[in-house]
């Protein structure tokens, strides 16, 4: 075995004589003779001197698991692309849970004001219903960062479900699955997302689990990728030949192994759910007016482009600072952990 | 090679067959009563029945997706319910618009993009790098109707250097025709910039640590022959693979600007009949682009195999 990663356990003495009583089930056999195997292999300088029983060896791995967080932590505290991503995202989280205290209000017309440039009095201008374009640029975050996170979690929970069992029975349902995911990927996310929202109808909790249901296959794919790589690791075979669930396995062992890659997907997801919501928006498969939507005010206020840029310039920056500014988490994220 | 292409191919048969499934169900519970959407409600029932006999949708469902099915192979597309237009020429030509618009976008944007994440891959971890970077992939994720309208208002209202519409007046010659695509497909171009850039990009930095670039370092070959004749060779494989698993988002990109510009693409298309719930101009539209995406993807393949000459020995 060419790993050459040093798992936190070293090679089990007790192993080979584990093996002889695992009974009649050759896949079993199987495995335990190359985790015995590999086990030798493996000798590590500091490993045989280990005292029985298993609880420093946990207190040791929780430790170092601990001590490699804070290190991560640190290295995205110093990583400016993150930082700079997370402020301008927090800014908007802020502004979408307390704009209205604020600014003024977003929904608020006025008839004798409409399509002013931007002044002491409306920083932003007003738009062609005299509503004031900061206000509502301010509250335009609240709809698409309600819809992208949600979707967002929902595609890592269906997708990770749908991941961990392909990548971890593979066989017969891991080639269902994955063909089925292909049917799925030939269809652009866009068109797919117009077919089920014409039908459907276009409220928001519709829009999060499409959304959600389409990033699915492709989150499948990742976990499914990540899963590979660790089944074939020695505490997956040392679970399973403590007897341990299928489900057990999966969730308790394999999962806590793959959150590194989960995470940097589910940032890359979220930055597309931003952009899939805001499109569908623009399209007219999201919110209706007079909400301050980003994408829905765009497409509306288009027509003053001419006249009026302030109303459409103003909220499709906005939409671009918070797109790039999840993409820069990600971007951070990436390179921290592939460190 | 061909093997690796046949069984491609063969590969690709179930997947459409299950997709055009996929499309045909959720286009079917569309429109609920076909018959009803098409006459308005004015009609009395039984003249609904009548045409919804005529039109077939009062037959199961497995029962016209297999005429359906059937009919779409054979070319025989039918006519719109709302227009009655030969769905067929529609599609034909929304699609023709709209490879005119892409094939543009594509042209300029494949060598640039590849050329500057090579640029920027050669310069690993420089600042140089970094800006790089960081605002390709910024043009990139960017939605297009942002970047368009802010496009929009740069050059066609401040700078009145290129014209607001897509369309040129009638009779225009095909460099006139481009002329009017150059707003277009400039944020088309974004889309794809940051993907092919980084994977160029990320192609060279593994290509330079290869020792076979280190020997023709050393054997003294000009920076230029190292550059051109290995690097940029290499660095392709992966860059080719993402152009065809870019083109989904190249579709979606054009629904988006088709419909900012008033483009009469396949993108407009789509969009139009599924606010119109003409279902048939719909599914053959987008099972159209089904194809097309999965011949994208296909063709992607080919050329990592031709470039890579492992694939290509070992298909």
């Amino acid at each position: 075995m060419g790993e050459d990663r040093p798992t936190p356990f070293g090679p089990d003495p007790d192993l080979e004589n584990r093996v002889g009583q695992l009974g009649d089930d050759p896949e079993m056999m199987e495995l335990a003779a190359d985790t015995a195997a590999a086990g030798r292999e493996a000798e590590l300088p500091g490993a045989s001197a280990r005292p029985g029983g298993d609880y420093e060896a946990d207190a040791a791995a929780t430790a170092e698991q601990k001590r490699q967080r804070r290190y991560l932590f640190r290295a995205l505290l110093h990583s400016p692309t993150f930082m700079i991503g997370l402020i301008i995202v927090l800014f908007w989280v802020f502004m979408a849970l307390f704009s209205t205290f604020v600014t003024q209000d977003p929904f608020a017309q006025n008839a004798f004001g409409s399509l002013r440039t931007p002044s002491p009095a409306h920083w932003f201008g007003t738009d062609d219903l005299g509503r004031d374009v900061f206000a509502r640029t301010m509250a335009g975050a609240r709809t698409v960062l309600l819809i992208a996170p949600l979707a967002t979690i929902l595609a890592l929970l269906w997708g990770g479900i749908i991941g961990l069992i392909a990548g971890f029975w593979r066989g017969l349902t891991d080639e269902i699955i994955m063909r089925l995911i292909d049917v799925l990927l030939a269809l652009p996310i866009i068109i797919t997302s117009i077919l089920i929202l014409s039908l459907f109808g276009k409220s928001t909790a519709i829009i999060i689990v499409t959304i959600g249901a389409l990033f699915t296959p492709v989150v499948s794919r990742t976990v499914r990728a990540a899963v590979i790589g660790e089944r074939e690791r020695e505490y997956v075979m040392a679970a399973r030949l403590r007897g341990e669930r299928s489900a057990f396995v999966m969730a308790r062992e394999i999962l806590p192994n793959i959150t590194q890659p989960m995470i940097v997907e589910g940032t890359v997801r979220l930055g597309y759910a931003v952009f899939t919501a805001a499109t569908l928006a623009f399209l007219g498969f999201g919110l209706e007016p007079p909400s301050p939507d980003w994408g829905l005010t765009i497409s509306t206020e288009r027509a003053f482009l001419q006249i009026a840029p302030w109303t459409v310039l103003f909220p499709a920056l906005a939409l671009a600072s918070l797109v790039v500014a999840v993409n820069l988490i990600t971007d951070g994220l990436g390179r921290t952990f592939s460190k | 090679m061909l093997r690796l292409i046949g069984r491609r191919l063969l590969l690709m048969v179930p997947t459409l067959i299950l997709a055009s499934m996929l499309i045909f169900a959720l286009a079917e519970v569309l429109p609920g009563d076909v018959g009803r959407s098409i006459l308005g409600p004015y009609a009395t029932q039984q003249q609904v029945d009548i045409l919804n006999h005529t039109l077939g949708a009062d037959k199961p469902i497995y029962e016209r997706y297999a005429v359906w099915a059937k009919n779409f192979v054979t070319g025989n597309w039918g006519h719109s319910p709302v227009n009655q237009l030969p769905i067929a020429s529609t599609v034909m030509r929304a699609l023709a618009n709209s490879l005119l618009l892409a094939g543009f976008a594509l042209v300029i944007i494949v060598p640039l993009s590849i050329l500057i994440g090579v640029f920027a891959g050669l310069r690993r971890d420089s600042f140089l790098d970094r800006t790089i970077t960081i605002s390709t992939l910024s043009m990139t994720v960017i939605p297009e109707f942002v970047s368009g309208v802010i496009l929009i208002w740069l050059f066609a209202v401040q700078l009145k250097w290129l014209p607001v519409s897509a369309t040129p007046p009638d009779g225009a010659n095909f460099f006139e025709r481009l002329y009017y695509l150059i707003l277009p497909a400039i944020p088309l171009m974004f889309l794809e910039l940051g993907y092919i850039a980084r994977m160029a990009r990320v192609g060279t930095v593994q290509v330079l640590s290869m020792p076979y670039i280190r020997t023709a370092v050393l054997k003294g070959l000009p920076r230029r022959r190292v550059i051109f004749g290995h690097v940029l060779r290499n660095a392709m494989v992966p860059t080719v693979t993402v152009i065809g698993s870019q083109v989904g988002w190249l579709i979606g990109g054009l629904v988006v600007i088709e419909f900012l510009f008033v483009y009469p693409g396949i993108g407009q298309l789509m969009l139009l009949s599924a606010q119109q719930k003409d279902v048939p101009t719909l599914e053959a539209s987008v099972l159209m682009v089904a194809v097309i995406y999965m011949a994208a993807n296909l063709i992607a393949d080919i050329v990592v195999a031709l470039l890579n000459p492992r694939i290509r020995m070992g298909g």
